[in-house]
């Protein structure tokens, strides 16, 4: 019997996520690279349009795993409902997107079964029988390929925006065969009462909708160095932005905030000043057209994807090209 | 409400890394500190014992060095401490890690145990969660606020992209702490002095290595990420940069 790759999509208000998409495009090349087989589950309840949707797609098999209890989500459910479905059907590896809802199960679920989940990754490497998992570590600065010790199955989250989504390959006609597996959840087993999901407030500005983001993290150093990054922003025609530990602090309202807990965004130009470039940030804004960093650190992670880069003190560069921008504005 | 803290002493966020001869971790010559959303654990810990009293125990595992980690939150207002003391707790994944966090409590009994929501350095986001299925308890995952219920605690969960949830839930329970739930308080004189009257609980490696499996994951190889992108560096001095930045701005970027 061929090795199964087995892809979790994750669907919220019967919708899948870009990230599952991601995913499976991530199973379809390990799969082809390996030579192994590729499956696909999605789990809740009424998810049968969603299994026929990922049915379309390159894949030998799609399951839809139905429970009354799977729906709203709840780690005990969802850990107890996938362990009983993985263990009847033994796939060699399990994909899912790294979203705060698979963060919230995975480790329990892996532990449920004594395997290990390696989680975040960004790619893989074939080494001989073996596949690797690369993984961002220290915030970004280095990167590591992981292998499993413990045997099969293996837990492997891919982060957001590691693979392309919209590369994942159509499947041929007919579509795969759907099956529906129904699992038995004790009614104790679920011991968390989740409630509605909800916005905090009315978001006062939609960064998505920005040309020109101008970014600050933890280099602004001092709550009334951000009117300095202001008026670049102001100068630039573009909307003010900053990293988590910012709005943490309370020196920008959260709205303001862009990573995995904040906005997403793809601008024509992120300029980040004393942003070093932890994930959980450039999940937020690598799809940004161009990005210009500017860090005193030569080893910041935000250099990786930076375009234009400067390695120095904003406090130097901000000024000057705040007059630089006003010139080219007033005198054309 | 008795409340553990799990904490971990991490490189400082600006600190230059090395790799060592094998190329498997850093080398050890690096300035530490708190992992951050660890500080908010504590943070939130003694909150909630102001407000409904109790007791707050911190515990890390790691070398002598992360014993700071410790005297810094008994300086700021836990009770008491434990350090699981071995340089090979570090190399230990976070499926053993939560292991030996467990054997190390298991005379206690904790209303909560708190993590930060990942650390630093390995950046698992996993630790807690397998503490909580070891210990057979009910968790929830990037907490941003916690009161007291009828049926145990009622926690705000941060969802993606501004979304959030309330969810109940019984006691004991594990949490992982998000970074912004909480205004960090800084250790007063006063604390620092009483800090070191203050039960810290070292407990040795042989006294846990019944714990210990192995590993289920390795790193392989441990190294510098290679760009992604034709990343062009401008240089000289700040007002020439600024120059040099508007150029690309007008004729590259195009949004001047």
């Amino acid at each position: 019997m061929p090795e199964t790759i087995l892809v979790v999509v994750e669907q919220r208000a019967g919708k899948l996520n870009r990230v599952s998409w991601e995913t499976l495009t991530a199973g379809q090349a390990i799969a082809a690279e390996m030579g192994w087989t590729l499956e696909a589950a999605v789990a809740g309840s009424g998810i049968e349009n969603l299994a026929n949707e990922v049915a379309g797609k390159k894949v030998a098999k799609v399951y839809a795993i139905q429970s009354p209890k799977l729906d709203p989500y709840t780690a005990d459910a969802f850990a107890a409902g996938l362990k009983q479905f993985i263990t009847s059907r033994q796939p060699r590896l399990v994909l899912m997107p790294h979203t705060y809802q698979v963060r919230d199960f995975i480790p329990k679920l892996a532990t449920a079964m004594a395997r290990a989940a390696i989680t975040d990754c960004i790619g893989y490497k074939k080494d001989g029988a073996k596949v690797l998992f690369t993984r961002q570590m220290f915030q970004g600065k280095l990167a590591a390929d992981v292998s499993f010790t413990s045997d099969a199955p293996w837990f492997v989250t891919f982060q957001n925006g590691a693979f392309r989504g919209d590369k994942v390959e159509p499947g041929s006609s007919p579509a795969a065969p759907v099956e529906t597996v129904s699992v038995d959840i004790a009614d104790n087993a679920v011991r968390n009462k989740p409630q509605e999901v909800f916005k905090e407030a009315k978001q006062a500005v939609d960064l998505t909708q920005a040309e020109v983001i101008v970014a600050v993290g933890r280099g602004i150093k001092e709550q009334k160095n951000i009117d300095l990054a202001k008026q670049l922003a102001e100068a630039l025609g573009g909307e003010i932005a900053a990293s988590r530990p910012i709005c943490d602090s309370g020196w920008l309202p959260m709205d303001r905030q862009i990573g995995s807990s904040g906005q997403t965004v793809a601008p024509q130009l992120y300029l980040a000043l004393g942003i070093s470039g932890a994930i959980q940030h450039i999940v937020g804004m690598k799809g940004s057209r161009t990005i210009i960093a500017v860090n005193k650190d030569s080893e910041a992670p935000i250099f990786e994807i930076a375009d234009y880069a400067v390695v120095g003190n904003l406090f130097d560069i901000v000024p000057p090209l705040i007059e630089e921008v006003k010139k080219v504005k007033t005198g054309g | 409400m008795k409340i553990l803290v799990c904490m971990k002493q991490v490189p400082q966020k600006d600190a230059p890394l090395k790799l060592n001869d094998s190329g498997t971790w850093i080398r050890e010559d690096v300035s530490h500190e708190v992992n951050e959303p660890d500080a908010y654990a504590l943070e939130e810990a003694l909150r909630q014992k102001e407000k409904h009293s109790g007791e707050v125990v911190a515990i890390t595992a790691g070398p002598a060095r992360a014993q700071q980690v410790l005297r810094e939150a008994l300086a700021k207002g836990a009770d008491r401490a434990i350090h699981l003391e071995d340089n090979a707790f570090v190399g230990l994944d976070a499926f053993n890690l939560a292991r030996v966090l467990a054997a190390a409590i298991k005379d206690e009994k904790f209303d909560l145990v708190f993590t930060g929501l990942q650390s630093d350095d390995y950046g698992y986001a996993q630790t807690g969660v397998v503490l909580a299925e070891l210990l057979g308890w009910p968790h929830a995952t990037i907490i941003m606020q916690i009161e007291k219920s009828d049926r145990g605690i009622r926690v705000k969960r941060e969802l993606e992209a501004g979304y959030f949830q309330f969810v109940e839930m019984p006691l004991p329970a594990v949490l992982t702490i998000q970074s912004g739930i909480n205004k960090l308080r800084y250790a007063t004189l006063i604390g620092i002095k009483q800090a070191k009257n203050k039960p810290l609980r070292k407990i040795a490696l042989a006294d846990v290595q019944s714990a210990i499996g192995p590993n289920l994951q390795k790193i392989e190889r441990l190294y510098i990420p290679q760009k992604s992108k034709n990343t062009e560096f401008l240089d000289g001095p700040p007002a020439e940069i600024a120059k040099k930045l508007v150029d690309k701005l007008k004729n590259e970027v195009r949004v001047l």
